[in-house]
C-alpha cells in the first residue's frame, strides 16, 4: 500500500520537507507497522508516527551515540544497525532502538598507570577474552575496525587503538554484541587518554605561553587594549596583519605584541 | 541521496573554475575582505537578527525596557509560567544534598565539576539527558589559544572583540585570552588528544576572523574528544561526582535570605519532582538552537532550549545580548536527511571556498561568522546566485575538493572522517564533490549576566559555557566556545567552591520567586498557558497530535 503526503507536511524547526508524491511505506518498531514517508530517517519518521522521543534522540546530527538502531529487512537474515538520525528507512524494516547498555567503566587514576599493555590489564583485564569473530565491526555505525583495535589492544599497541577509535561515538552497540562481554568502547577511551598523556609529546610552546601569562607578560598589552578609545580600537583591528592560508615561513612584521 | 543528474550538472561549472581558485589560493590571492563599515550594512540588510518583525520587548522581569527587541520564540519562554505550582511543593524535605549543584552535563559543567571536586566539594549533576549530551560533543573545528610564537593573547583579545562588535564585555575576554594556554594544558595533561606534529607541537588553523592561526583540533571531532575526556575523568571520580540523567531541573531553589539553596528537578521518565539542596549552584545548561528562531534550522543538540536563562532570570538574574543569534554560515541544505548539519567551519580554513551557481567567488571565506551568513543570504536572495535544492531549499557550494588539491590527496577523508561517513552515507563523496549550504541556527551569543568568575546577581548562584552572556558580545567566533566552556567552567567550579568554604548555612527554602514571577506576568496582563523551562522541543506530527484524544500535553511534554 502506498499513499502520498501533501506538500504541507512541513513541520516546524527540524524542518524535513517532504515533496509531493513521496512514497510512503511500512516500517515495523519494535514489531509495530506504521507507514512513513520513504525520505525520512529513522528518527524522523518514528517522530512522523508519532513517537515524542525522550530517550534515544541526542545530537541529530550522527556524533553523540544517542540513538544506535539495530534492524532487520523482510526475508534476510542479517543484522543490520545504524543511527537513527543518519540511517534512511526502508520498506520493512523490523528495528529496535538500543537506547541504553550496561558497560563496564573503570574508575582509575591517569597518574599511576603505566603507558604500556599492563595498563589495559589491570583495568580491562575481560579485553583479552576477544574471540576475533568481528561482531563488533560489523555492527559499528561509524564504520569502525573494532575488532581490529582489540587486537591492537592485546598487543599493547595503545597508539593504534587511539588512532583506530578516533570516531568513536560511544553508543554501545560493539559491547552489546559482544560474546567476550568485553567493553570496547570504554578501553578505547582508555586508551585515547594514555596516547594523549604519555605517548603524545607535551607542546613545549604553550607551556612557554603558560609560564608567560602567569608572569603576566600580557597583561599591559590587554589592559593598553582596554585603555584605547573606540575608535583607536576598531582601527587597531581593522589594520590586524593577517597570516596566510598557506603561511610556511611567514613572520609577522609587528612583533612588539608577541 | 547522491546529487541529481540536475545537480550534478551545476557541479561541472564549479569544477571548471576550480583549479584557477587553487592556484589563487597557493599564491595567497583571496576574496577580499569586507571593511567594518560596509561589514555593517551587509548585517544590517541580510543579517535575520535585523529583521523587525518576529521581535518584541520584554514586559516583565530585570530586561523589561532595556530598549532591545528580541525574537518572539525567546520571549515566549519568560511569558510563561513555571512547570511547576510553588504551592503543592514540600520544600522541607530534600531528596538530595550536597556542596555544589550543577545543572547541566555537557562541558562547561563537568569541568566544574572536576575544578569542584579537586577543591573539596561534593559534587551533583543533574542533567536533562545523558552525560555529554551537549552542544560541546557537536562542536568540530576547534579551540582557540594564543600560544604560537606568531600570535599573543594580545591579538586574541582583538580578534574577539572585533568580532563581536565591540559590545563584548572586556574583562569576560581579557580572562578568556589569558585562561586560553592554561586550559590546553590541562586538557594535555588529562589525556585528551590533539592534532600535533611529531615533536608535539599544535598544528594550527586559522578560524573566521582570526589573523592568526590558533585553532587547536582533533580532527573535526573536536568537541567530542573534550567531552569524551572529561567525562571519563568525572566517572573516575565517582566517588564525589553524582550524576543524576533524564532529570533536568525546572526552578532554582533559593533560601530566605536569597542565596541560592539548590533545584527542583525533574525525572522526565517516572515524572516526580525531586529537591536539591546545595550550598552554591551552577548553571551549565548551554543554549538555544532548538527553539528554531525565526525557523531556522539548527546545528544544536536536541534539548538545547535556554532553560538556564528561564530559571535565573525567576530569581531575578538579568541576561545579556540575547537579541543576537548566531547562524552559523554553514549547514548542509543538501541531502534532506542532513539539513541543518554542522559543516564546520574548518572546512573554510583548511582551503573550501564559499561559491556561487556559476562557480564564482562571492566572499571571504573567513569573515566573522554574521557578516559570512550575511553573505551568503546576500548571494541566494538577491544576487539570485544560489543553488536550488529538489525540494525547494536553497543553498551556495562549499567546495571542499579543493582542500585535497592543496593540501594533498586524502586530507578530507582525514581530517574530516565524521563529515566525510555523514556524507559518504548518502552517496555523495566530499572529496570528490561540493557541499550544498546555508546558514543556520547556531549559538546563542547572549545568555545570563555574570562576572569573570560566572559569579551572577544572586549569592551562591553562578553560571558558565553558553549560557554566561557578555563573552562573545554580538557575535562569536570559531573556536571560542570549546574555548570559554572550560575557561568558565574552570572559574565556575573554583569560585563556587571558595565561597561554600566560606561557610554557608542556609536558611529555609522557598519558591517565593516563582510566586512573584507569576504574579509580576498577571499584572503586565500576560495571560498564556505557556509554561517554560520548554526542556525538549516539540516534533510531534500535528496529524497523530489531533487523535490523542485523552493525552495532556504541558508544554510540550505530554
Amino acid at each position: 500500500m502506498t499513499t502520498t503526503v501533501a506538500k504541507d507536511a512541513m513541520r516546524k524547526g527540524d524542518k524535513t520537507v517532504i515533496a509531493e508524491g513521496t512514497r510512503m511505506i511500512p516500517i515495523y518498531v519494535m514489531g509495530k507497522r506504521y507507514f512513513v514517508p520513504e525520505t525520512l530517517t529513522i528518527q524522523k519518521a518514528m517522530e512522523y508516527a508519532g513517537y515524542q522521543f525522550i530517550r534515544s534522540c541526542g545530537c541529530r546530527g550522527g556524533i553523540c551515540g544517542a540513538c544506535a538502531t539495530v534492524y532487520r529487512l523482510e526475508g534476510d537474515y542479517k543484522l543490520y544497525s545504524g543511527l537513527a538520525c543518519q540511517t534512511v528507512v526502508q520498506p520493512n524494516m523490523y528495528l529496535v532502538q538500543i537506547p541504553f547498555f550496561p558497560a563496564n567503566k573503570v574508575a582509575y587514576d591517569i597518574e599511576k598507570l603505566p603507558y604500556d599493555v599492563t595498563a589495559i590489564q589491570t583495568t580491562y583485564p575481560e579485553t583479552f577474552r576477544c574471540v576475533q569473530c568481528n561482531a563488533c565491526t560489523k555492527v559499528c555505525p561509524m564504520d569502525l575496525q573494532v575488532m581490529d583495535y582489540m587486537a591492537a589492544a592485546i598487543r599493547g599497541d595503545i597508539e593504534a587503538v587511539a588512532e583506530m577509535s578516533r570516531s568513536c561515538i560511544m553508543c554501545g552497540l560493539c559491547t552489546s554484541r559482544c560474546p567476550a562481554e568485553t567493553n570496547q568502547y570504554n578501553m578505547a577511551e582508555l586508551c585515547r587518554r594514555l596516547y594523549g598523556r604519555y605517548g603524545q609529546k607535551k607542546s613545549q610552546q604553550v607551556a612557554k605561553r603558560v609560564e608567560e601569562i602567569k608572569a603576566g607578560k600580557y597583561d599591559p598589552m590587554i589592559e593598553e587594549l582596554q585603555s584605547l578609545p573606540l575608535e583607536e580600537l576598531k582601527k587597531r583591528y581593522e589594520e590586524r596583519e593577517w597570516e596566510p592560508v598557506m603561511s610556511e615561513g611567514w613572520e609577522p612584521k609587528e612583533t612588539k605584541y608577541l | 541521496m547522491a546529487y541529481t543528474p540536475e545537480m550534478k550538472e551545476l557541479i561541472k561549472r564549479v569544477e571548471a573554475t576550480r583549479p584557477e581558485r587553487v592556484e589563487r589560493v597557493k599564491q595567497g590571492i583571496q576574496f577580499p575582505k569586507l571593511s567594518l563599515e560596509e561589514s555593517q550594512r551587509r548585517l544590517k540588510t541580510y543579517h535575520p537578527d535585523y529583521k523587525e518583525e518576529g521581535r518584541r520587548e520584554f514586559k516583565i522581569g530585570p530586561n523589561k525596557g532595556d530598549g532591545h527587541s528580541y525574537p518572539d520564540e525567546v520571549v515566549d519562554l519568560f511569558e510563561a509560567k513555571s512547570r511547576i505550582d510553588p504551592e503543592i511543593v514540600d520544600l522541607s524535605k530534600p531528596d538530595y544534598e550536597t556542596d555544589v549543584l550543577i545543572i547541566g552535563g555537557g562541558g562547561a559543567g563537568t569541568t566544574a565539576s572536576l575544578f569542584a571536586q579537586e577543591n573539596g566539594m561534593k559534587v551533583i549533576i543533574a542533567t536533562k539527558l545523558r552525560h555529554g549530551d551537549a552542544n560541546t560533543i557537536m562542536a568540530e573545528g576547534g579551540i582557540q589559544s594564543a600560544d604560537s610564537t606568531k600570535d599573543s593573547p594580545y591579538y586574541h583579545y582583538l580578534d574577539i572583540i572585533g568580532g563581536g562588535h565591540f559590545t563584548n564585555k572586556p574583562e569576560l575576554v581579557k580572562v578568556l585570552t589569558l585562561d586560553a594556554p592554561l586550559i590546553i594544558q590541562w586538557l594535555e595533561s588529562l589525556g585528551m588528544n590533539f592534532d600535533k606534529t611529531p615533536d608535539g607541537e599544535m598544528r594550527l588553523l586559522a578560524g573566521g576572523g582570526t589573523c592568526r592561526k590558533r585553532m587547536h583540533s582533533c580532527g573535526d571531532v573536536t568537541g567530542a574528544e573534550i567531552m569524551r575526556t572529561i567525562r571519563d575523568e568525572a566517572r573516575n571520580r565517582r566517588d564525589d561526582i553524582t550524576v543524576l540523567e533524564y532529570q533536568p531541573a525546572v526552578e532554582i531553589i533559593l533560601d530566605e535570605d536569597g542565596k541560592a539553596a539548590g533545584a527542583l528537578l525533574y525525572n522526565m521518565e517516572t515524572e516526580e519532582y525531586t529537591i536539591v539542596k546545595a550550598k552554591a549552584v551552577i548553571i551549565t545548561t548551554g543554549g538555544c538552537g532548538r527553539l528554531h528562531i525565526q525557523g531556522f534550522a539548527t546545528t544544536n543538540h536536541y534539548g538545547a532550549t535556554m532553560d538556564g536563562i528561564v530559571m535565573a532570570y525567576r530569581c531575578g538574574v538579568p541576561h545579556c545580548f540575547l537579541y543576537a543569534t548566531q547562524y552559523h554560515p554553514t549547514g548542509a541544505a543538501y541531502p534532506e536527511q542532513n539539513v541543518g548539519l554542522l559543516i564546520t567551519e574548518k572546512m573554510r580554513t583548511a582551503g573550501a571556498q564559499p561559491v556561487n551557481i556559476d562557480g564564482e567567488e562571492f566572499t571571504f571565506p573567513l569573515e566573522p561568522r554574521d557578516v559570512e551568513s550575511a553573505n551568503i543570504i546576500r548571494e541566494c536572495m538577491d544576487v539570485g546566485k544560489g543553488i536550488p535544492t529538489p525540494v525547494g531549499r536553497i543553498g551556495v557550494w562549499l567546495d571542499t575538493p579543493m582542500i585535497d588539491m592543496l593540501r594533498g590527496e586524502g586530507t578530507v577523508e582525514h581530517d574530516f572522517p565524521a563529515k566525510y561517513i555523514q556524507f559518504k552515507r548518502y552517496g555523495i563523496d566530499i572529496s570528490k564533490e561540493p557541499l550544498l549550504v546555508y546558514p543556520t541556527l547556531h549559538y546563542q551569543n547572549g545568555g545570563v549576566e555574570a562576572n569573570e568568575w560566572g559569579e551572577t546577581k544572586i549569592p551562591g548562584l553562578f553560571v558558565a559555557g553558553e549560557v554566561l552572556g557578555g563573552i562573545h558580545g554580538e557575535n562569536r567566533l570559531m573556536g571560542n566556545s570549546l574555548l570559554d566552556i572550560n575557561v568558565y567552567g574552570r572559574r565556575a567550579g573554583i569560585r563556587a567552591a571558595e565561597y561554600v568554604k566560606e561557610g554557608i548555612t542556609l536558611k529555609k527554602l522557598t519558591l517565593e520567586h516563582v510566586r512573584a514571577y507569576h504574579k509580576e506576568l498577571k499584572e503586565a496582563g500576560i495571560e498564556t498557558d505557556r509554561i517554560s523551562p520548554m526542556l525538549l522541543p516539540d516534533y510531534s506530527n500535528p496529524e497523530v497530535r489531533a487523535k490523542q484524544l485523552t493525552a495532556r500535553y504541558f508544554g510540550t511534554l505530554r
